[in-house]
């Protein structure tokens, strides 16, 4: 592809020809990433509705179907959801703040992509190779929330602004627990890119993988992470028995699909820093042939599916956290687990080096 | 002790592992949806829906007009107009039923003198527009003459309960 450049400077002159190809080209690479993400949303919607029917012994969505092939019964259900949210009519409350409210939608599903510009998906495969990569995430996975507060607060209805109060308030306590738990991958690889955190699992197979010495930090993550993206069981947020649908109830057609999409682009992102903290992103289980001839993507891609079943699985299982239990959880139970484990990694780095290279930490400090 | 138990189960996650277990279980279970459209549920001889007015086999209505049917439906749902024939039997000029108000409680059939009104297995009917579910004489006795040979397989499959 960079053998273009040379053409567009002919084309535009040496001044412009450069930026603009950079431009074009960098427009191209956001889109490869954001057209497979949306479709991962839409059949994302599809698998959790299907899974969660099986779950409670029922079939799910079996009818839409392309082409009239009976195979593909269901698949064509996603599709038929867009077109209809596409067709209704954006109802905009008279008392709410227009600006506003049109506004929430649109931050709520901007940081969901863009932070998708940082995550590897192969060695080589990744939009921007910063060193920041993961303050990069935590900044953006926290801008989210605004989305939340402002569509809660614009709708001026008492139930929008309660799931907005309520998603602010867990989707910080968690924050600083998933902020945590990454700390210690960080002290693990040293590193904040995240290529480089895959990187330092590597090392022959899965016993390398921070799973292994992390487990209470993964959970930690990911229990997190669902708080964070207001799953359930911890969709108080949302809370259909007792706040409506929290802060979305005044957002109808695309502009609660967009809500819609944020979440779920959100769910995938949570999976995927899983994937790649703590089960070694793109590293294939046991670096063998059969498995290490496997691209590295489909390896990535198999754990984000492995990591988004959990989400549906939880859903299908738990019922919804009392709120207090909810802020119990976050600040009595999951800082003070991560602070001590900090500490206790912290502790193990200090050993003596005789004692870091001896067999089960050597797998991990290197 | 029973403290420190409870602490290192709720750590380990014990009884939400338990709960996934379970849904875990039936996502592999058989499903028992019933694929409406193609599958049905079976029915009972006396299933109530769509209602019919029958005749006898010389083609002659059953219904004589007395009405029984009117004064006991609680959704009064029933509307009847009689008038003497020529050969001075007394026979309904009007017959409809409502089947917006009508709650298919099967009294109006338990209380017909002749069998003359029944409800039918059918189920599947519509209207679209409010006017089309006031089923008429002329419609009643129409659904009847279709689906006779059901309607009197079902009386006499219900006959030794009666």
């Amino acid at each position: 592809m960079d053998s273009l450049q040379p053409l567009f400077e002919q084309l535009f002159g040496s001044e412009w020809g450069g930026p603009l190809f950079l431009l074009i080209k960098n427009l191209l690479l956001i889109l490869a990433i954001v057209i497979p993400l949306l479709l991962a949303v839409a059949y994302l919607t599809f698998a959790e509705r299907k899974i969660i029917a099986y779950m409670q012994v029922r079939v799910g969505p079996n009818r839409v179907t392309f082409f009239d092939i009976p195979w593909l019964r269901g698949w064509g259900q996603p599709i038929a959801d867009a077109v209809k949210a596409i067709m209704k009519e954006i109802i905009i409350p008279t008392g709410a703040n227009k600006f506003l409210f049109l506004l929430a939608p649109v931050l709520a599903i901007g940081p969901a992509l863009a932070a998708w510009a940082v995550v590897p998906f192969s060695p080589e495969l990744v939009l921007a190779d910063i060193n920041a990569g993961l303050l990069y995430i935590l900044a953006m996975t926290s801008l989210g929330v605004y989305g939340v507060i402002i569509a809660g607060w614009a709708s001026n209805s008492k139930y929008a602004f309660l799931g907005a109060m309520r998603s602010a308030a867990q989707v910080v306590s968690y924050e600083l627990a998933m902020g945590f738990a990454l700390v210690c991958v960080l002290m693990m690889s040293s590193s904040l890119n995240l290529g480089d955190i895959v990187a330092g699992q590597q090392g022959g197979s899965f016993l390398n993988w921070y799973l292994i010495p992390l487990f209470p930090m993964f959970l930690v993550y990911f229990i997190s992470g669902v708080a964070e993206t207001n799953r359930a069981p911890f969709d108080v947020a949302e809370g259909e028995s007792e706040i409506v649908a929290g802060f979305h109830v005044d957002y109808s057609g695309m502009a609660f699909t967009v809500f819609f999409l944020a979440e779920y682009a959100n769910m995938i992102l949570v999976a995927t820093l899983a994937s790649i903290m703590f089960l070694g992103g793109w590293l294939p289980p046991v670096d063998i042939a059969p498995f290490n001839l496997i691209p590295g993507m489909v390896w990535l891609l198999l754990k984000i599916a492995f990591m988004l079943f959990f989400f549906l699985w939880f859903r299908a299982t738990f019922p919804r956290y009392r709120y207090d239990q909810i802020m119990r959880l976050g600040w009595k139970v999951f800082i003070p687990l991560t602070l001590v484990w900090i500490v206790v990694l912290g502790m193990v780095m200090q050993l003596p080096e005789v004692v870091r290279q001896s067999f089960p930490l050597n797998l991990w400090f290197n | 002790m029973e403290r420190i138990k409870q602490f290192f189960k709720s750590f380990l996650l014990v009884e939400m592992l338990k709960g996934m277990k379970v849904t875990g279980r039936y996502l592999f279970a058989p499903k028992i949806t019933v694929h409406y459209p193609e599958e049905k549920t079976p029915q009972s001889p006396r299933f109530r829906g769509l209602h019919a007015l029958r005749r006898y086999p010389n083609g002659e209505e059953r219904c004589i007009a007395c009405k029984l049917c009117e004064a006991v439906c609680p959704a009064m749902a029933i509307t009847i107009e009689s008038e003497q024939r020529d050969d001075s039997t007394r026979r309904t000029t009007r017959y409809d039923i409502d089947m917006i108000k009508c709650i298919f409680c099967g009294f109006c059939e338990e209380a017909c003198p002749v069998d003359a009104i029944v409800e039918t297995r059918v189920l599947e009917y519509h209207g679209e527009v409010r006017g089309d579910l006031t089923y008429t004489k002329e419609m009643l006795l129409a659904v009847g003459d279709r689906y006779e040979e059901q309607i009197a397989r079902d009386r006499a499959a219900d006959a030794p309960y009666r």
